[in-house]
């Protein structure tokens, strides 16, 4: 693994590893019966295969789903990134984070490429990952086709027979409306040329990166009980017309913090006046290349007091 | 009950009669569904030829509803078959086919329409891409074609083409089910089943959507098995007739026929209660 460029980062807080819990919180059974799962979910890719969620020390719409995926597989030898929003250190991040460093002592970072377990809600990482690399999604609904049948019978019928044309009436419907596939996260895809599959909220602009990626992906949704995942080197492709090709997400501004042009960006409202920076939505890529001496078109507005 | 095939004697000219020198689109014998002690439909059989209009009257609960679902592969037979030659020559047995065939077949060569258009429409999604599903379903990825398809089917049920973007809820009952008939047709279907097209639609609407479906059965040279309790209607449509009673077809020939001269006591019963103005 490349030797990442160290940027200052604020020191980790020293989490007490709570005693009295089993390691990663699930008990072994439970680890197992998941894992179990997650090994059919790998040999079928893009299907989806239930498991018995169990209540989770926090709220359901917090990463259940993925907390669970990443319990059953974290070692303690294991460095774990957590990512919300493509930043490290919100709430849920930093929630998710300690939680784990109480319940395995596992070494936590916030580099992409030191982790070998990231669990994400909502971005990919810009930075490419390596083959031995685990990336665990938190999904809130697994079901691509619920928006149009709202029966599970039908909907599982529908996915044993590959009966996936309807999906493309959602598709239609953007067009019509807005000129253009106006689906901006949740890009319905199709793995290996077989299962829709909802790759979670992540932006489209992130769909590129699952097709083929050499690390393991795996998808857990908590109160749906629902697995699946995407072996290394899986090809993913996302839902297109012939005429209207997919196409990614661009933006005229380029990071004004490390002048990426290549990276997710986020529009931060500055003040009243209209002032808004642009800045890469994952944490750790902008750091390391500001570290790596790259700089944006405007040093950062000084946020003002009056 | 296999109804011998007449020539017909005396029809108006519009009432083309169905080549009948060739050999049935659809076979049905000895069709029986039971629910636990009630008998639904009791031995029905029928042939069905390529541009005919086969009409089924009879009472609410005489098994009219369950025939048409059991033919539309809705419901699982007790006993009997249907026999359907599709567009290749392959002549299928529909009660032993596979799942995917019966979508596959249900989509592209038989069309349902529902009485109530809102349970045969997607309600959320434009009148273009409810025309458009169907033929996404058989694999169209093109929108600009699929698109103009929708359109110009839009125009072949009369409805304007600047309402091609509205959603269907916006739409008059007429329209919808017309809108119906459009997201059907637009796969050239050869079969199509039709529950009560006319149901709750008032009368001019009624005869506008008659008008609409003679033409375009006569056009498109579509078969038709249409259920209904109005006899007016299958007295404007249907080329033959069958009627029901307890699931039972207790009177079966050429409509006019039939119900000009109804043999059997219910088949009196039901012509001489018709309503004529």
């Amino acid at each position: 693994m490349p030797t990442p460029t160290p940027y200052p980062t604020s020191p980790p807080t020293t989490t007490e590893v709570e005693t009295g819990f089993n390691f990663a919180y699930l008990d072994e059974q439970t680890k197992r019966s998941l894992r179990r799962s997650l090994l059919k979910a790998v040999a079928i890719p893009g299907h989806q295969i239930p498991f018995s969620s169990r209540e989770m020390p926090m709220s359901y719409g917090w990463g259940t789903g993925g907390i669970q995926v990443t319990a059953s597989v974290i070692g303690p030898d294991d460095t774990l990134k957590v990512i919300d929003q493509g930043a490290d250190d919100t709430t849920n991040a930093v929630n998710i984070r300690r939680f784990f460093s109480k319940v395995c002592g596992v070494a936590t970072t916030e580099q992409t490429t030191e982790a070998t377990v990231l669990q994400t809600r909502h971005r990919i990482p810009e930075t490419p990952l390596q083959e031995g690399q685990i990336l665990v999604y938190q999904v809130p609904i697994p079901e691509p086709l619920r928006w149009l049948e709202p029966s599970e019978v039908e909907t599982r019928k529908m996915h044993a027979l590959e009966d996936y044309g309807c999906m493309h009436v959602q598709l239609y419907e953007d067009i019509a409306r807005y000129g253009h596939i106006s689906t901006a996260y949740d890009y319905p895809v199709m793995v290996h040329d077989r299962y829709l599959m909802r790759p979670s909220p992540i932006p489209r602009f992130d769909n590129p990166k699952m097709d083929r990626n050499p690390a393991l992906q795996l998808f857990g949704a908590g109160r749906e009980k629902r697995l699946y995942a995407i072996p290394p080197y899986t090809k993913v492709r996302s839902l297109d017309f012939e005429d209207y090709p997919f196409e990614v997400e661009s933006w005229e501004q380029s990071c004004q913090l490390c002048g990426a042009e290549d990276s997710f960006l986020d529009e931060i409202i500055l003040n009243d006046r209209g002032d808004r920076l642009w800045v890469c939505s994952d944490t750790d890529y902008c750091q390391t290349r500001q570290a790596q001496g790259f700089t944006g078109d405007s040093a950062p507005v000084p946020v003002e007091l009056s | 009950m296999t109804q011998a095939i007449h020539p017909p004697t005396s029809i108006s000219s519009d009432r083309e009669t169905p080549a009948k020198t060739r050999s049935p689109l659809l076979q049905v014998r000895d069709l029986c569904k039971s629910f636990g002690q009630v008998q639904a439909c009791d031995r029905v059989s029928f042939d069905l030829y390529p541009g005919q209009v086969l009409g089924i009257v009879g009472e609410s609960g005489s098994g009219k509803s369950t025939l048409l679902n059991s033919l539309a592969g809705k419901l699982a037979l007790d006993s009997g078959t249907i026999t359907y030659r599709s567009v290749s020559g392959d002549v299928m047995e529909l009660t032993g086919i596979s799942e995917p065939r019966l979508r596959r077949l249900m989509r592209t060569e038989w069309g349902f329409v529902q009485q109530n258009p809102r349970d045969g429409l997607r309600m959320n999604v434009s009148a273009g891409a409810n025309i458009g599903e169907r033929l996404m379903d058989v694999g169209g990825r093109h929108y600009g074609s699929i698109r103009a398809t929708a359109a110009d089917w839009l125009s072949k049920v009369e409805i304007d083409g600047d309402r091609i973007d509205h959603l269907p809820h916006t739409f008059s009952g007429g329209m919808q089910q017309r809108l119906q008939l459009a997201r059907i047709l637009v796969t050239e279907p050869r079969v199509i089943l039709m529950d009560e097209p006319t149901g709750g639609l008032d009368v001019s609407v009624q005869a506008r959507l008659l008008d609409l479906l003679r033409s375009l059965v006569r056009n498109l040279n579509l078969s038709v098995i249409l259920v209904t309790h109005d006899i007016g209607v299958v007295r404007l449509l249907a080329h033959q007739l069958l009627v029901m009673r307890y699931g039972k077809v207790v009177e079966s020939g050429l409509t006019d026929q039939v119900l000009d001269d109804p043999q059997h006591p219910y088949t009196q019963q039901l012509v001489s209660a018709t309503l004529t103005p």
